[in-house]
């Protein structure tokens, strides 16, 4: 049963020459499973994240046939509505804690935030269950992180206290907009253990927004190859390799292999065919 | 536009792109890839004047400094009457028919006198921006570029005027040498220049190391010659957004200076002189004092809403 | 008062965060950083010297003759020379200049024939209290008014609040005093005339700080406050404008680019209401840098006061240096001068100061 389902979405940002289209006409469908949503910059991928969630700014214009989020309508939600659902029903974890975190407040005080603006507690409560998603994102010692500020954190642990931030409300559907990109590789690895554990324990929903198509093709269920601001291809995870678009083939053979050694990798080559509509 | 081989200068890399019969200005003008150095900063200057253009309240900014430009060169063509002409039978008549701002004290229309006084205040401005925007924009790319001792002397005399309140330094310096519209100039020009040295250094300073620079100095380009040619054109727009935006406070300053009887002296049609002499009467004959005031506000305005619009289009970092 | 006071700093005044200190331990960085702006602020004092030497030097007027008049005899005329010390070289001159005005000697004034220094301090309070209100009023009203514009950007009540402020920066203050005294006090006489207090209220109270309004409070005499209220409101709302719209297009523009950050997002992805977004999280971000336009916003008050004071017969030290001036007091120009340039130099450094000592990325 799907939890999330977009038709025909289209963004356009006004531009000197026309508007441009950074999205056209992608159509998802998200059940509790992990989508992976793999492209290069300028794909589109990251505004289709955030035009879930319309956290687009105003200028930008979102159009869809049909948004649907557990019964919710999306697309003529009032903002009241959406504010109740970001947060509380879906969350999005974004690329780099560095910049997606308040500079100037504790990174306790932001968590328990986030947690008070959905539920009718105290702040007593709210450092309590706090401390708790500290530790479930495998924090050391969470007494101190809570009164830490960003920038005497890690580029690992900030990503961790993102998701504690992100988790502690426990959505239903989680968006991943490049969580690991500015992270190093071990780390990235522990950030993303990390992630599936709590969306498996939750049976969360997770849209896995990133340009790795490696990392996605392990990491998720299924996957969805965007080009151009469409979608060129969709199919599960384990059956990556039989893809059949010339643009995900192409990828998939650039991709150094330690099993398969070549002497030279072969370079993508672009077909302008793949920009037009499908 | 067109472009044979033939016509291929050595050095130069061109595509050459037969172009369209039909291609208009616009497209031209916009074209993705820009085949000449020309088309390029062609192009910019288009991108440039839209975004300019779609900003209302900066093409009335340029209005408005176009308006004030063209009153004080047509002066003589747009006021009625000379603007000495006294008739002191006619003294501190209201605004009418004939009189659009009434007289003042001595007879003299207001309103051909405030047209003149465009000149004046025009010419102040003129004036300061070809002394002050040079010097500032040298100061500050040569500090920014050489360094070390330079940039320190330079700089520790950028302060010690930077801590001048302006009007102050300008008083005290026009109290010394006598009152005047050149001594104004000068007082003004001397307390004027120390931001523009300020922003030139801040940008050279970021320019420094970038690679066209190394690259002009691998070619053997003196430090004058890579100041002057690299250096100087790239910061000529953050001075001439400051310049623009700063033109208001060197109006105000300046009429200042006149409302104190050290600018522009009597029969001067200098805008703030004019407030000073309509001061006594405000209670009464308030237009004496009133319209000059207003001219002073609506050429302020206008300075301020087009730098304000250059700066969104030339620098929107500053936004 | 043109903006070009916050962009001083060379690079914009523009910071993404700062973060709180543990402990009071000043590494030895800090300090070496404090002290070479110490050197500099010296060094500027310095120029400041220097330059009201010159101005002093430059007149065409024989200073001679000014204090004993055209019709001395050569040997008075000779005697008083020496006196002055015009005979010595121009740099020893200076020194002994400098000397006296480490001293708090700034010569007497031709006019009052008082010490000018102690002509100033009577003066000072006046203008501390003109500015010090301007500034409350400013600021109550500009950093709200700014935040505003950059919430709801290029929206109509931005596009308001910026010509507003725009207006703030074209109309000169003189003007607009003498309009705002034809309209409020002779039209409409909400507020009382030119001067800090009707006359039949001068001698009431003793000048404890010189400023009246305390002053009145402490000896508890209402009717003097109300009447020192009613005389101080227009010219405090005047300058008070001008702050205003300094602070709120500074205050606009460090808002603006806090909203484009990235924790902005986080905020509103964690479902926060807009109100909350932009005072909670992208305001306090500005804290730092908003407190030192609002010194900056306060030195400029000191120097837009001049004009004020001229209009207003405010008895401050703006109505002394334009005074002076006007009778070639040479002496107590050059004396305001240098007061005044000094509280500007003071309230620029501890602005420098604060915002060193707090930003995070000079650490």
């Amino acid at each position: 049963m799907a939890l999330l389902e977009i038709e025909d979405l289209w963004v356009r940002f006004p531009g000197v020459r026309g508007p441009v289209e950074a999205v056209r006409g992608v159509d998802l469908s998200v059940g509790r499973e992990k989508l992976g949503i793999v492209g290069e910059s300028g794909s589109g991928k990251s505004c289709t994240g955030r035009s879930i969630l319309r956290l687009l700014p105003r200028y930008a214009t979102v159009t869809t046939r049909r948004a649907v989020f557990d019964g919710i309508d999306l697309a003529h939600a009032s903002e009241r509505d959406m504010r109740r659902i970001r947060g509380s029903r879906i969350s999005m974890i974004m690329q780099d804690p560095k910049f997606s975190l308040n500079p100037v407040m504790t990174v306790g005080r932001q968590i328990a935030e986030a947690y008070l603006v959905h539920a009718e507690e105290e702040s007593g409560a709210a450092r309590r269950r706090t401390l708790e998603m500290l530790a479930a994102v495998r924090i050391r010692d969470p007494e101190r992180i809570y009164g830490a500020y960003p920038h005497e954190l890690s580029g690992g642990m900030g990503q961790r206290v993102m998701i504690a931030m992100m988790l502690i409300t426990d959505p239903d559907l989680l968006i991943a907009d490049e969580p690991c990109s500015a992270l190093d590789v071990t780390v990235q690895m522990q950030v993303l253990a990390i992630i599936d554990d709590l969306v498996q324990r939750r049976g969360m929903g997770l849209i896995f927004i990133s340009h790795d198509l490696n990392l996605v093709a392990s990491f998720c269920d299924r996957v969805v190859v965007m080009y151009g601001g469409q979608i060129v291809e969709t199919c599960a995870a384990s059956e990556l390799h039989e893809a059949r678009h010339p643009y995900t083939r192409g990828l998939l053979a650039a991709m150094p292999r330690i099993d398969t050694p070549v002497d030279e990798l072969p370079v993508l080559e672009r077909d302008p065919a793949w920009l037009e509509p499908l | 536009m067109s472009r044979t081989p033939d016509r291929r200068r050595p050095g130069r890399l061109e595509r050459s792109l037969p172009p369209s019969p039909t291609l208009s200005w616009h497209d031209y003008l916009l074209a993705e890839n820009p085949t000449s150095p020309a088309q390029a900063r062609l192009r910019q200057a288009y991108l440039a004047a839209l975004a300019f253009a779609r900003n209302r309240l900066a093409v009335v900014g340029l209005a408005i400094v176009i308006l004030l430009i063209l009153t004080a060169l047509l002066a003589p063509l747009l006021a009625h009457q000379s603007p000495t002409a006294q008739d002191l039978t006619a003294r501190l008549q209201p605004p009418d028919g004939a009189m659009w701002f009434g007289t003042d004290e001595l007879g003299r229309d207001i309103y051909s006198r405030i047209v003149y006084g465009a000149r004046i205040t025009l010419g102040i401005v003129a004036l300061i921006i070809v002394l002050v925007g040079p010097v500032g924009l040298f100061v500050g790319c040569a500090a920014g570029y050489v360094g070390g001792w330079l940039d320190t002397l330079l700089m520790r005399t950028t302060d010690v005027f930077l801590a001048f309140p302006r009007l102050i330094l300008a008083l005290a310096f026009v109290a010394a040498i006598g009152p005047g519209i050149k001594n104004a100039v000068i007082a003004i020009a001397l307390t004027a220049w120390p931001p523009y040295a300020r922003v030139a250094r801040a940008e050279t300073m970021a320019l420094r190391e970038a690679d066209f620079v190394n690259a002009a100095r691998l070619q053997g380009a003196g430090a004058w010659r890579i100041i002057l040619h690299q250096i100087v054109p790239l910061c000529l727009s953050s001075v001439i957004v400051r310049l623009t935006l700063d033109m208001s406070g060197i109006i105000i300053t300046a009429a200042g200076l006149g409302f104190l009887g050290l600018g522009a002296q009597p029969p001067s049609p200098e805008w703030g002189a004019m407030i000073a002499s309509g001061r006594r009467f405000i209670l009464d004959q308030w237009w004496v004092a009133f319209f000059p005031g207003m001219a002073i506000c609506i050429a302020g305005l206008g300075f301020n809403l087009l730098g304000d619009g250059l700066r969104d289009v030339l620098d929107p970092k500053q936004r | 008062m043109s903006d070009g006071v916050g962009k001083r700093r060379g690079d914009g005044v523009s910071v993404t965060g700062w973060g709180a200190r543990r402990g009071f331990a000043l590494p030895l960085h800090l300090l070496q950083r404090s002290a070479s702006i110490l050197v500099a602020v010296t060094l500027t004092f310095f120029g400041l010297l220097l330059v009201t030497f010159l101005i002093g030097r430059v007149m065409p007027i024989d200073p001679v003759l000014a204090v004993v008049g055209d019709r001395a005899t050569a040997e008075l005329y000779q005697r008083t020379r020496v006196e002055l010390g015009l005979d010595l070289p121009l740099y020893h001159q200076f020194y002994l200049y400098a000397s006296k005005v480490l001293h708090g000697d700034f010569g007497r004034s031709v006019l009052t024939s008082n010490p000018v220094l102690s002509d100033i301090v009577r003066f000072f309070p006046a203008t501390l209290e003109l500015a010090t209100l301007a500034t409350i009023f400013g600021v109550a009203l500009g950093v709200p008014l700014g935040v505003a514009a950059a919430a709801n950007q290029d929206r109509w009540q931005d596009q308001i609040i910026r010509v507003v402020g725009l207006l703030g920066y074209s109309i000169p203050v003189f003007w607009l005093g003498l309009v705002g005294l034809l309209v409020f006090y002779a039209r409409l006489g909400w507020v009382a005339g030119p001067g800090r207090l009707d006359v039949g209220y001068d001698d009431i109270i003793d000048p404890v700080t010189g400023l009246i309004l305390v002053d009145s409070l402490l000896a508890g005499e209402w009717d003097v406050f109300v009447n020192a209220l009613r005389h101080i409101a227009l010219p405090a709302m005047l300058l008070g404008y001008f702050s205003l719209a300094y602070i709120s297009r500074m205050t606009r523009s460090f808002m603006l680019e806090q909203l484009r950050q990235e924790y902005i997002v986080t905020a509103r992805v964690k479902g926060l209401d807009e109100h909350h977004v932009v005072w909670r999280h992208a305001f306090g971000n500005i804290l730092l840098p908003l407190v030192t336009v609002i010194a900056l916003s306060y030195a400029n008050l000191l120097e837009g006061s001049v004009l004020t004071e001229t209009v207003f017969a405010w008895p401050g030290i703006g109505s002394y240096i334009t005074n002076s001036l006007l009778n070639a007091d040479m002496n107590a120009v050059l004396g305001g001068t240098i007061v005044v340039g000094v509280v500007f130099i003071g309230l620029n450094l501890a602005s420098d100061m604060l915002y060193r000592l707090l930003d995070p990325r000079t650490r």
